[in-house]
């Protein structure tokens, strides 16, 4: 590398391919995915956005290992500033921020439509035309079990499988810190311990949520087009799930980086952001249960 | 507010070990937030270009009453995405690359916080674009219904291309969401010593507020296109009231980013006229602490008054007065901000260059368009106003003659810094005369058209106001024309034809920026300069 | 100078602008007064706010002029070193609050009254649809549907304008004058928005709810509005028009409905007995199609690809008649074709049918009968 750095300087990183094949690359998602499915909801077939699609993906997940790689060494180099790292721990921070901001969409399309639509549909409080004249058949409910259309659905009770996968997700959040206070001591035993301990809870928790899916759709007619009590079940577990999938992933190199030796107590960036992520991932869930399943 | 009490030396040191790469590369490849500044701008201008272009088909199909040049359906394709690309191609990533430009020259910082990161947030843009304009030329057109996308008219009424229309909304959130990362950041983390917070100039203390309603509203916008997707192709009805759902819930989950948005185009250009001001009226800005908490509490602000957008949906009436009242109330804080600009003039020792003659006409014309915002918010007269040309004239008020002139003058008041030649001010003056006389020309009637009943996005109008729309239409292209002089001054500019400034270009500036040599080093600050 | 100039330049433009103005259709500068109590509320409200932030214009503005006039460098002004002051900022804080806080309190007065539909005399459900409005009298069994009247060929600049272009409808809504009537708003299927200046009405028509709304005319007379809200291809092409006639007069005409619809039913009656021949189909079924579908499927039949789908070749329009007449009537949930069986009437159907199985090249020869429509929806019950 062609910087040479005295510590009063900054740090200025090198230019990089990899963002231009990741901007080329969503590109290709974007443009795969919209014909897909345009194409699918026309003719039922996808067509040639199928490949388009496929060929993003790859690109991106090629991206993201160049990316990282070239990030990794150059952090393992020791060739980032301390600022640099209060740049990203900031940066990690406030893009958690705007994941909370997209999932408030969803939470507050669940809230309007359990205190406002629903209840409207049903007559409340002075919408009795929009009852008499539209929806006379219509009763108010929440859960939702039967929509203004008349189709019905049951509703995920909360004590079954809910209940267990909060409590691995909570107890996930749990190993989660103890890995990182392993880190912290130095520890690298604890650490791989726990944070094994933390996939492995993580990746049960989304096959129990395959199963909860099955269950819904086949047993309770609790579908995604079950209008919007399974709607707003669908969108939000589902991206939530998504957004375990991404953290289990995000931990899975993490440990694979520690075995490799990787992160001391004072450079560990990379695996901070992941347990962010994870805890993240969790208070979320905890939203989710409790406006989702309980209430 | 801010001066060095050394200098940083910096022209001398900073090209020596690491200047730009040659060709393409540079630019695909860069992590100079300079060049990335540029990439910025370039593109928001070219998207202006289009946007205009798409305009003056609009103003050309209501040059008279009857439908001669386009059909109703490209009409729509043409509002819309006139709309879309104005907002989210032009005007954000204009003020993106202000921000990219300026603020770690403004701070004393090195270059961007993150800047590879900054790369890919400009470089998806282009992506994002090209799918939004390709799908006007697909089977079944562009999106034809409003930038605003009420459901279901973009659910079940809408073509099949609406999914591309989706996700190319969405890389231009990641994109967004990105860059005011990165500019929260780097405000934060990169100042140089000495730099505290009540030092900033107001550019980036204005930046730094709208980057935060960027991240708060930016997925929310993201979740809406979601939902759209979902209610359009997977059976989902959010949307729908037959599956319990509600159309006008699309339009609360919308507005309450959109309604943040218009400030997110506003806030930059408080910034940068509090810049121009001072400079040209040769007098410290009147109220700098005033000006922070007013451009915060309109930012807090901008949350709980979207719905005044929607006062004909039928909400309740305690909803109604609730978000009359509070949208009236940030009137206040934007009234601090235009008195403090006036107060600065006032007793100053001023002059006329070309940025001040821009920030001049944005402070009026923006309050006058700040009136009619006022006027709208009354929630029993909006019931009149409401879609109609009323509407159109207050937000091109405060989007052309607001946030467009304020870019237009930021370009001025920095151009020099950044290519260390002046421009041509024969043309700069020519863009601004013809700019001011043709945007008027184009907008103010509006106000009248609008009163009079006309309603917006629609192709084909009744006889009355033939003559009114012949003459925003002739205001309009004698606009789209001036900004070509625009266009051929900045290449003049950037091929460097002109005489060569020195560091500080206006006598009466003061900041970081004019403290470096002109043009610019390709790297401002790599040690940290020191500030009283 | 230059500032003066400008204005110069602004003053002739607009006085180029109004003289131009006077030499066609008149257009009012202001809002309109309207006919109804709440809508000079509504006027003079307007008239406050606008005069009120006039007078603010004009005194920012002016110390602004006066300081660009005076304190200018060319004019050897030094600049002082003020930039701050506790008090002034105090100021300009409160009094302009104060000042909103007078627009409110009238503001509010006038909303409450104007959401406040009980007691309603009449009941009229407003229902749009693209592109067409349909009224229904609540408490009476009248319901018909308005469509725009203004001829194709006037759009396309193929005859001449005339003077209520764009502006009006085959059958207007008709209200009595002095009494309360309440609208209750509904859509069948994206947001429309029911618009009558005059009456300083307009709500939004939101599919599978209920807005109301409410007007007490003061003046007979004919009032003409459009749809305010985007609902795609012909939203420019949705006028509202109300004719408010004196309460007396407005008994008449709607005992003059009621026995129009009584003999269109034995029309129908008599029609079922009977054939018609492929001219009077064909030619009946021209003007249904123009009228009610060409606004998509196009006067061609070619229709939008990717929107609406053309008929030349269709399946539908050449294979099974049943699922022709199916989908005019039922429409096709979940796409914009809309359900025609209470727009048109069994004789309308049958002709428009029998239109597109047999034009631009649908060669299939078929003739459909008011009494194969009838028998379609007696076994569809
Ligand atoms: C940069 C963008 C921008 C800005 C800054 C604003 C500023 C404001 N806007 Fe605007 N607005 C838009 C962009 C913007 N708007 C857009 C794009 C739309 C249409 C969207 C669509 O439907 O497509 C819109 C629509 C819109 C509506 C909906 C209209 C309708 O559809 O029916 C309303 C209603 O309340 C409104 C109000 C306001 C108000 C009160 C302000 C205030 O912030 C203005 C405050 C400023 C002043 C008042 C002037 C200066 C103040 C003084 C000199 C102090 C003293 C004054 C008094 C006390 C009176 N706007
Ligand atoms: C920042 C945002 C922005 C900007 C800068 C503009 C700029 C302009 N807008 Fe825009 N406008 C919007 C944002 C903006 N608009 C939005 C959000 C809407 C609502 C959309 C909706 O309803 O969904 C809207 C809607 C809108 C309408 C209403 C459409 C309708 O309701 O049917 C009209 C009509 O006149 C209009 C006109 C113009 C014109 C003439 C300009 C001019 O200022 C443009 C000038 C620029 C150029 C012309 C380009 C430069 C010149 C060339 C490329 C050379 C070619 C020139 C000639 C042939 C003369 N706009
Ligand atoms: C508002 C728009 C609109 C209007 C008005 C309209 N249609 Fe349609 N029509 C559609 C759309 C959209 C479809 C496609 C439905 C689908 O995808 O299944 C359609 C489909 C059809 C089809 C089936 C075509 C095929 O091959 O799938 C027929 C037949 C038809 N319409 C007849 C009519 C008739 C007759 C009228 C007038 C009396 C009419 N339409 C008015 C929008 C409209
Ligand atoms: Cu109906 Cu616009
Ligand atoms: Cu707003």
């Amino acid at each position: 590398m062609s910087q040479q750095h005295d510590s009063q300087s900054y740090y200025v990183p090198e230019q990089s391919p990899w963002p231009i094949v990741g901007a080329f690359a969503l590109f290709l998602i974007a443009l795969g995915a919209g014909t897909t499915i345009a194409k699918i909801h026309q003719t039922g077939d996808p067509g040639w956005g199928k490949t388009v699609l496929i060929a993003g993906i790859v690109i991106v997940v090629l991206m993201m290992i160049g990316w990282f790689k070239d990030q990794i060494h150059e952090s393992m180099q020791g060739m980032h500033s301390e600022q640099l790292g209060v740049s990203y721990k900031q940066g990690m921070s406030w893009f958690i921020l705007s994941e909370v901001m997209f999932f408030m969409a969803f939470f507050g399309a669940l809230f309007y439509a359990r205190v406002l639509s629903v209840p409207w549909l049903g007559g409340e409080p002075n919408n009795e035309m929009t009852h008499l004249v539209l929806w006379p058949d219509f009763t108010a409910m929440w859960p939702l079990e039967k929509t203004p259309d008349g189709t019905e659905t049951q509703a995920m009770g909360w004590t079954g499988l809910p209940l267990i996968n909060t409590l691995i997700l909570l107890t996930s959040s749990i190993t989660m810190h103890m890995a990182h206070v392993g880190l912290e001591k130095n520890n690298r035993k604890q650490m791989k311990l726990f944070l094994t301990l933390t996939v492995l809870l993580g990746s049960i928790f989304l096959y129990l949520q395959v199963l909860e899916y099955v269950h819904a759709y086949r047993d309770l007619n609790l579908t995604l087009d079950a209008g919007i009590y399974g709607n707003t079940f669908f969108l939000l577990t589902g991206f939530h799930g998504m957004h375990v999938t991404v953290g289990t992933l995000f931990l899975i190199v993490i440990l694979a980086r520690v075995w490799c030796g990787h992160f001391s107590n004072d450079n560990h960036f990379a695996f901070m952001a992941a347990s962010w992520y994870w805890h993240f991932v969790d208070v979320v869930w905890l939203g989710l249960f409790i406006f989702v399943y309980i209430i | 507010m801010t001066t060095l009490t050394e200098n940083p030396n910096v022209a001398a040191t900073a090209d020596t070990h690491h200047g730009p790469a040659k060709g393409l590369k540079r630019w695909l490849y860069t992590t100079n937030h300079k060049d990335i500044g540029s990439l910025y701008l370039w593109f928001a201008f070219i998207m202006f270009l289009i946007g205009g272009a798409m305009a003056m088909v609009i103003r050309a199909e209501l040059f008279q009453p009857g439908l001669q040049i386009v059909d109703p359906h490209f009409f729509n394709q043409m509002t819309t995405v006139h709309g879309l690309i104005m907002v989210f191609g032009a005007v954000m990533p204009a003020f993106t690359g202000l921000a990219n430009w300026m603020i770690p020259m403004m701070i004393g910082a090195p270059d961007m916080a993150l800047p590879r990161m900054n790369n890919f947030s400009f470089w998806i843009l282009p992506f994002a674009f090209l799918i939004l304009i390709m799908t006007l030329f697909m089977e079944g057109g562009g999106p034809a219904f409003g930038w605003t996308f009420y459901a279901p008219l973009s659910t079940t009424y809408s073509s099949d291309t609406t999914a591309l229309f989706v996700f190319s909304v969405h890389i231009m959130g990641i994109s967004s969401i990105m860059g005011a990362i990165n500019v929260i950041v780097t405000i934060w983390n990169m100042r140089a010593p000495g730099m505290t917070w009540m030092k900033m100039p107001l550019f980036v203390w204005t930046w730094f507020i709208t980057a935060f309603l960027l991240i708060a509203v930016m997925p929310v916008l993201a979740g809406a296109v979601t939902m759209v997707l979902t209610d359009k192709f997977f059976g989902t009805s959010f949307f729908d009231a037959a599956g319990g759902g509600d159309p006008v819930m699309f339009q609360h989950i919308f507005w309450f980013f959109g309604h943040p948005e218009v400030y997110i185009m506003i806030l930059p250009a408080f910034g940068v006229i509090s810049a121009i001001v001072p400079t040209f009226a040769r007098k410290p800005l009147f109220g700098y602490a005033s000006m922070v908490y007013a451009t915060a509490s309109i930012a807090l602000l901008s949350f709980v008054v979207w719905a005044h957008h929607m006062f004909t949906t039928g909400m309740p009436l305690f909803g109604e007065l609730f978000f009359m009242y509070c949208t009236m109330l940030i009137s206040v804080p934007t009234g601090v901000k235009v008195f403090n600009w006036v107060a600065t003039l006032w007793r100053g020792s001023i002059s006329f260059e070309v940025p001040m003659l821009f920030a001049l006409a944005f402070i009026v014309l923006f309050t006058i368009g700040g009136f009619s915002g006022l006027m709208l918010a009354i929630t029993p007269v909006d019931f009149q106003y409401h879609d109609t040309y009323f509407v159109v004239a207050h937000f091109h008020y405060v989007l052309v003659t607001g946030a467009v002139f304020s870019i237009i003058a930021a370009a001025y008041y920095w151009l020099p810094k950044w290519t260390g030649v002046m421009y041509d001010v024969t043309l700069a003056k020519a863009h601004f005369w013809c700019s001011l006389i043709s945007v008027n020309l184009l907008f103010f009637p509006m106000h009248f058209v609008g009163l009079a009943g006309m309603p917006r996005r629609i192709p084909d109008y009744s006889l009355q106001f033939a003559d009114f729309n012949q003459w925003i239409s002739i205001g309009g292209f004698a606009f789209g024309l001036s900004q070509l002089i625009f266009l051929a001054l900045l290449i003049k500019a950037c091929r460097k034809q002109g005489k060569p400034v020195d560091a500080k270009v206006w006598d009466g500036a003061e900041g970081l920026e004019w403290e470096v040599a002109s043009p610019a080093p390709y790297h401002t600050f790599s040690t940290p300069p020191k500030i009283k | 100078m230059k500032l003066i100039k400008l204005f110069a330049c602004v003053a002739i433009a607009i006085s180029f602008v109004s003289n131009a103005a006077d030499k066609a259709v008149e257009m009012p500068l202001n809002m309109t007064k309207g006919v109804t109590q709440i809508s000079a509320e509504v006027y003079q409200l307007h008239m406050t706010i606008l005069i009120i932030c006039a007078v603010i214009g004009v005194l920012v503005f002016g110390v602004m002029f006066w300081a660009l006039i005076h304190h200018r460098k060319s004019k050897g002004a030094k600049a002082a070193n003020f930039h701050e002051s506790v008090k002034v900022e105090i100021a300009w804080t409160i009094v302009p609050f104060l000042i909103l806080i007078g627009m409110a309190i009238p503001a509010t007065r006038t909303l409450i009254a104007m959401e406040d539909p009980s007691d309603a005399d009449l009941t009229i459900v407003v229902t749009g649809s693209q592109w067409k409005w349909h009224y229904q009298y609540f408490e009476h069994d009248i319901d018909f549907y308005s469509v725009l009247a203004t001829p194709r060929e006037q759009i396309n600049g193929r005859w001449d304008k005339g003077e209520n272009y764009l502006l009006e409808v085959d059958k207007p809504l008709v209200i009595p004058t002095d009494k309360k009537v309440r609208f209750l708003m509904t859509s069948d299927d994206v947001i429309h928005s029911w618009w009558v200046p005059d009456f300083a009405v307009k709500k939004d028509a939101n599919p599978g709810f209920i807005n109301e709304a409410w007007t007490k005319v003061d003046k007979a007379g004919i009032y003409r509005g459009q749809c305010a809200e985007l609902c795609g291809k012909d939203h420019g092409f949705m006028p509202v028009v109300v004719i408010a006639k004196e309460p007396e007069e407005f008994d008449t005409w709607l005992a003059d409905k009621v026995e129009e619809k009584r003999k269109a039913q034995e029309e129908e009656q008599r029609l079922l007995a009977m054939n018609m021949t492929m001219e009077e189909l064909m030619s009946e079924g021209e003007r249904v199609y123009l009228a009610s579908c060409a606004s998509c499927h196009q006067p061609n039949g070619m229709g939008l690809p990717g929107v609406f789908p053309g008929l030349v070749g269709s399946p539908i329009a050449l294979g099974d008649v049943d699922a022709h007449i199916n989908i005019v009537i039922n429409g096709q949930t979940g796409t914009a074709m809309p359900a025609f069986g209470k727009q048109l009437s069994k004789k309308e159907v049958a002709a428009v049918v029998t239109y597109e199985r047999n034009a631009w090249g649908n060669n299939t020869g078929d003739l459909v009968q008011v009494k194969d429509v009838h028998e379609f929806v007696k076994r569809s019950l």
